[in-house]
């Protein structure tokens, strides 16, 4: 754990991410830079802050375990893990192309990466399952996941939901990307979701809203967890396609990279100036 | 001779052959292999049916009921899996392969997980709850997983060889159990995975039968035998990767290969066999399975009787293939 790591330097380092989402995801002329940009200081506190891992071991028995249900954001999960020491920064070149690495949804032969995801809905269950290993084998080890709030159209989502709480999984801790955007439009005109927060909680959550991009609600949130009971929800709000004038949101760029050099100049200058 | 009335299940065949449970088989074997503290076993509210509830007796720790929820179950043994346990996963056929099928893809085979499906009630012979709960089609949608090993026991005995093959093995495995008491067919442990087993020699033609079906090819076999027909049997408990080494030798050396499955004729041991004999040996290849239809309500062996999933129905396609070609 790098408790070292001071919250200036986390503002740089989500700096590098966003500036590396759009990179990359340029260069792949594919790939998803708005839920990336929305996730990037939950990732980038998560693994440089909080998680308890060993980039030199990425499968220590003991570490935490991070899941990315919302399988999309690699862009945002690989570029951490790069600056993180998992693996060489310059694989990130490859993402999405043929014969790399990187796939476009994340897999677990890539260094750092726990769970395969990427058919949204799976990977709150697949936590479920690290997070029951971690009572069964008697390790105290926890188990982070980050979900959508699109993904949580997913009937399967709420399956996990009433699982987790029913095996009273306090060592699971949920972040919901709740940034109201997904591919065809914004949440609550293509499927309401309400207030998730409260939905949780009557799912049998322990469950709070915070501000997705502010590194002390996030620290604050953390802290929260350390005596909530059972499962916990932090629904962190956000805004998609954040640090990116013409990505915020905007539901054209969930799934749209930069569409010319000028423009991802222009990405790079913003977040730049953020 | 027996006359060929004696060829359907019911009303004498069935009550004179030796039936033992397969579900009963897979518990006991699931019991046996728990004494690994890496066993860790999944039910989704079935666990008295699939008789995974054996296991949660003895090892209450380590069985997890996951409630009418197939889709998480998948998703948590995937889960569970990647920390090093063997995982078992069970349900009814429909469910675990059709309701899940997504599931299965992504966080079993994709994901490359350690987790074995082990679902019950395959068939037609589920029986009175009719067509909703009588899975014809999971071998077609399990074989064409990659990564997904597809194994169907012909009885009781082999399925306790399976359980412990798939125990010993990493998954993903699927294995397809009966709900109904299945005939006898060894006195001995034969199972060798990717193996077809020779039941019954012979050079006229070839049946490969599967699961259930099996018992009912032998007794065609003899009942062939009786008429100057010589009919070698082959078990094929491997559906993935299938015996092509086998069936092409059938092919050459018999000419003529029926298969017979409690399955659609689509997608299932049918599929594979003349997929393996068009590519490699092109004989005539028959199929006896269910035609591109659901099931219905009634008796298991009623219902087999009724589409023809008995010796009396593959007598018929035997002679029905040996005269066209004579």
């Amino acid at each position: 754990m790098q408790d070292s790591v001071q919250s200036a330097d986390l503002e740089g380092i989500a700096k590098e991410v966003r500036k590396s989402i759009i990179k990359m995801t340029f260069e792949a002329k594919s790939g998803h830079p708005g839920g990336s940009l929305s996730a990037t200081e939950i990732l980038t506190y998560l693994y440089f802050k909080e998680l308890n891992i060993d980039p030199s071991n990425p499968n220590w028995p003991e570490r935490d375990r991070f899941v990315l249900s919302k399988g999309h954001a690699t862009p945002a999960l690989y570029s951490v893990l790069a600056l993180r020491g998992f693996f060489n920064p310059d694989l990130l070149h490859g993402f999405r192309r043929i014969n790399s690495l990187l796939q476009g949804h994340a897999v677990n032969h890539v260094p750092g990466v726990d769970i395969t995801a990427g058919s949204l809905g799976q990977g709150l269950s697949n936590a479920i399952g690290l997070a029951l290993a971690a009572r069964i084998d008697k390790l105290s080890y926890r188990v982070f996941a980050m979900i959508g709030d699109g993904e949580s159209d997913e009937g399967s989502i709420w399956e996990a939901a009433l699982s987790a709480s029913h095996l009273k999984l306090s060592n699971l801790i949920v972040f919901l990307d709740r940034n109201m955007i997904q591919l065809d439009g914004f949440t609550e005109e293509i499927l309401s979701l309400g207030d998730l927060e409260d939905k949780f909680r009557a799912f049998g959550w322990s469950a709070i809203t915070i501000n997705g991009h502010s590194f002390e609600e996030i620290r604050k949130a953390l802290e929260w967890a350390k005596s909530a009971q059972g499962p916990k929800m932090i629904v962190a709000r956000t805004i998609k396609g954040k640090g990116v004038k013409f990505m915020e949101n905007n539901p054209e760029y969930h799934g749209k990279p930069a569409p010319s050099e000028e423009k991802m100049l222009e990405a790079l200058k913003d977040i730049e100036g953020m | 001779m027996k006359s060929s009335r004696e060829l359907n299940w019911l009303p004498d065949l069935i009550n004179k052959v030796e039936r033992k449970s397969v579900r009963e088989a897979y518990g006991n074997t699931l019991v046996s292999v728990g004494s690994d503290k890496s066993v860790v076993v999944l039910d989704a509210d079935l666990s008295t049916s699939t008789h995974t509830s054996m296991f949660q007796k003895k090892y209450p720790d380590r069985f997890f009921n996951a409630g009418i929820s197939e889709n998480n179950m998948m998703g948590v043994a995937s889960g569970l899996s990647w920390t090093g346990k063997k995982v078992f996963v069970s349900s009814f056929a429909i469910f675990a392969t059709g309701r899940a099928y997504d599931f299965v893809r992504q966080s079993v085979c994709y994901a490359d997980s350690d987790v074995r499906i082990v679902a019950t009630h395959a068939g037609l012979t589920v029986g009175e709850d009719g067509a909703t709960h009588q899975m014809l089609e999971d071998i077609g949608l399990m074989s064409g997983l990659p990564r997904m090993r597809v194994l169907v026991p012909a009885d009781a005995m082999e399925t306790e060889q399976i359980v412990r093959y798939v125990y010993e093995n990493r998954g993903p495995f699927y294995v397809r159990l009966s709900r109904e008491k299945t005939p006898v067919v060894h006195d001995s442990e034969t199972f060798k995975f990717g193996r077809a087993e020779t039941i019954v020699d012979g050079d006229d033609i070839t049946i490969i039968a599967t699961g259930i079906l099996v018992s009912a090819a032998k007794i065609a076999a003899s009942f062939l035998k009786s008429r100057g027909i010589t009919a070698r049997v082959l078990n094929m408990a491997t559906i993935k990767p299938i015996d092509k080494e086998s069936i092409i030798k059938a092919a050459k050396e018999t000419g003529k290969i029926l298969t017979a499955e409690e399955h659609s004729i689509y997608n299932g041991l049918g599929s594979r066999v003349s997929e393996v004999v068009a590519e490699s040996y092109p004989v005539r290849v028959d199929r006896l399975g269910t035609n591109d239809i659901f099931g219905e309500s009634g008796k298991s062996w009623e219902l087999m009787d009724k589409y023809g999933l008995n010796p009396m129905g593959i007598v018929n396609k035997v002679d029905e293939m040996l005269k066209v070609t004579e």
